[in-house]
């Protein structure tokens, strides 16, 4: 780095003397993260050190095959909030296949089986295509992703993602001009899932985006978690993350996408319409019809006695993704 | 040959304070479970939940005292029945507190707002305050003070209680749309109420 002064105007640095961006956004981020690292040590929390090591240089929790994702360069892809533990991230789910209650589909999803694998991508795009796994897995470069988590419930965790940007995959199969919407349908087989006879959803359950929701890079087409590949109950072995739209919208092991003109029906909405719309973007100023939305308990973070914390604007992603939104009245669009 | 020896274990000394550890025990589970983090990940919530689940529980079991003690003729069964009422009382007052304070910091301005949002809060709420006009009652003056008449319709309203616990409990799980263990409680709710209405009916002269 050079430093000039300001009595020689006419000396610029040369293109070559200028720290680019991604070093010095890097720089920025080491330095983050030791004073992170730092204030974890004031509080005496080892938890604390250990996720941020985690998240610094992959320690896996070695429970699954491993699944490398380079850290992301993207705007809001990388939270320096304290990792939810592995172990709270993996055993407390909603994953209704599996049963109903948050412990239920840990055990209960074992038996689900992830190989082969393929996703049908179908309906207004000029590619339609079935894609095994592995074709997957291997179509864009995995990164690495650390975002919030908001369960329309009132909880919320932190998890480091892996995978790559859904618009990677929408831009393969070239979608027609006329395809406004795409529909996520997931695996609904009553063989292994022993709550798909249930009559608590329509099966399979399925999500839909907007064409412009789905195609925002932060918008993850997921493989892994934590440097692994995806648990049962998490979803595998692939999902859908959406960061600023509440958990249900991130639709697990999914088997069909499919774009189309018309805005498709979503599991939640057709259960119960007037408490989960379409959008569900995460918002603080729309309640659920049954209770508030303003805060929110992060997982194995706010103990027993600790305040709730106050739940952000599209899930704290406002600046990524509030322009989808611009001009539409959220209480209406919930 | 059994029977007898169940109804002399029941008039023995001890038997009061035996049956008062054994309700005890499930909150000192919950203590043990809270202190040694054992309440798995969103502690909170499990323990606000397992103590509406012993509420409700001995609120089925006080409610069998008087089927039990009728249809098996073991009238000592009785001394058990305030104690396990005021378990009720307990549990439901530990229930509201692990809410107020855990899910709601002791904040009383979101609390009243939390109540007036949440019908099922609110129907929650009302059965606690009839709880409360129960269990300050409980005492043997109070049936003097009150009349036995009266302290007897006063203490009907426990079926109240059950109705209220039941409908929360259906309410709070209908974002869920399971609601099995609703229909068990409500069963066991129902027939002990049956049995009554079976038993007056049955007893009435003519």
């Amino acid at each position: 780095m050079s430093i000039h002064s300001s009595r020689n105007d006419f000396s610029h640095p040369s293109p070559s003397e200028i720290t680019p961006k991604r070093v010095y956004e890097e720089r920025r981020d080491l330095i983050k993260l030791m004073a992170a690292g730092a204030a974890g040590a004031a509080l005496a929390s080892w938890a604390s050190r250990e996720a941020l090591a985690q998240g610094a240089v992959g320690a896996r929790p070695g429970k699954l095959a491993a699944l490398p994702g380079a850290k992301s360069g993207l705007a809001g892809a990388a939270t320096m909030e304290k990792l939810t533990d592995y172990k709270d991230a993996s055993s407390y789910n909603n994953f209704y296949e599996f049963g109903t209650d948050k412990a239920d589909p840990a055990p209960n999803a074992q038996r689900l089986q992830i190989s082969p694998w393929s996703v049908e991508v179908e309906g207004l795009v000029r590619k339609p295509a079935r894609y095994t796994l592995e074709d997957l897995l291997k179509l864009s470069a995995q990164e690495e992703r650390i975002y919030r988590l908001r369960c329309v419930e009132g909880w919320s965790m932190v998890i480091p993602w892996v995978g790559y940007s859904l618009s990677e995959l929408i831009k393969r199969v070239e979608p027609l001009g006329s395809a406004k919407f795409v529909e996520f349908v997931t695996l609904a087989d009553p063989k292994t899932m022993p709550f798909v006879g249930s009559k608590v959803l329509d099966w399979p359950y399925a999500e839909g985006l907007r064409m412009d929701e789905a195609m925002h890079p932060l918008t993850l087409l997921t493989f892994g978690m934590y440097g692994e590949v995806l648990p049962k109950q998490n979803g595998a072995p692939v999902r859908l993350v959406v960061p600023w739209k509440y958990g249900f919208k991130s639709a697990k092991s999914l088997v069909k996408i499919r774009f189309t003109e018309k805005q498709p029906g979503t599991a939640w909405n057709k259960a119960a319409a007037n408490e989960y719309g379409f959008f569900s973007n995460v918002n603080p100023n729309v309640d659920h019809p049954r209770w508030s939305q303003a805060s929110e308990r992060r997982i194995g973070e706010d103990g027993l006695l600790s305040r709730k914390r106050k739940t952000l604007m599209f899930n704290g992603y406002e600046a990524q993704v509030g322009q989808l939104y611009a001009g539409m009245d959220l209480k209406k669009n919930f | 040959m059994k029977l007898p020896s169940f109804k002399a274990l029941l008039l023995h000394p001890f038997a009061k304070a035996a049956v008062f550890g054994l309700a005890l025990l499930p909150f000192c589970w919950l203590v043990l479970a809270a202190l040694t983090d054992q309440l798995g990940a969103n502690p909170a919530e499990s323990l606000l939940r397992a103590l509406g689940d012993w509420t409700l529980r001995f609120l089925c079991l006080v409610l069998a005292v008087t089927p039990l003690r009728v249809s098996t003729g073991t009238p000592a069964l009785a001394r058990m029945r305030r104690m396990l009422g005021l378990f009720v009382y307990f549990y439901a007052v530990l229930h509201l507190l692990s809410y107020s304070w855990f899910d709601m910091g002791f904040d009383f301005d979101d609390i009243v707002k939390d109540i007036a949002k949440r019908p099922f809060i609110l129907i929650g709420f009302s059965g606690f305050v009839l709880l409360t006009a129960l269990a300050l009652t409980s005492f043997n003056r109070a049936i003097k003070l009150i009349g036995a008449k009266r302290w007897q319709r006063l203490h009907r309203l426990v079926y109240v209680v059950a109705g209220l616990a039941i409908l929360h409990f259906f309410w709070m799980r209908s974002g869920k749309n399971n609601f099995t263990e609703v229909y068990v409680y409500a069963a066991i709710l129902g027939s002990l109420l049956l049995w009554r209405w079976w038993y007056r009916v049955k007893s009435k002269p003519g």
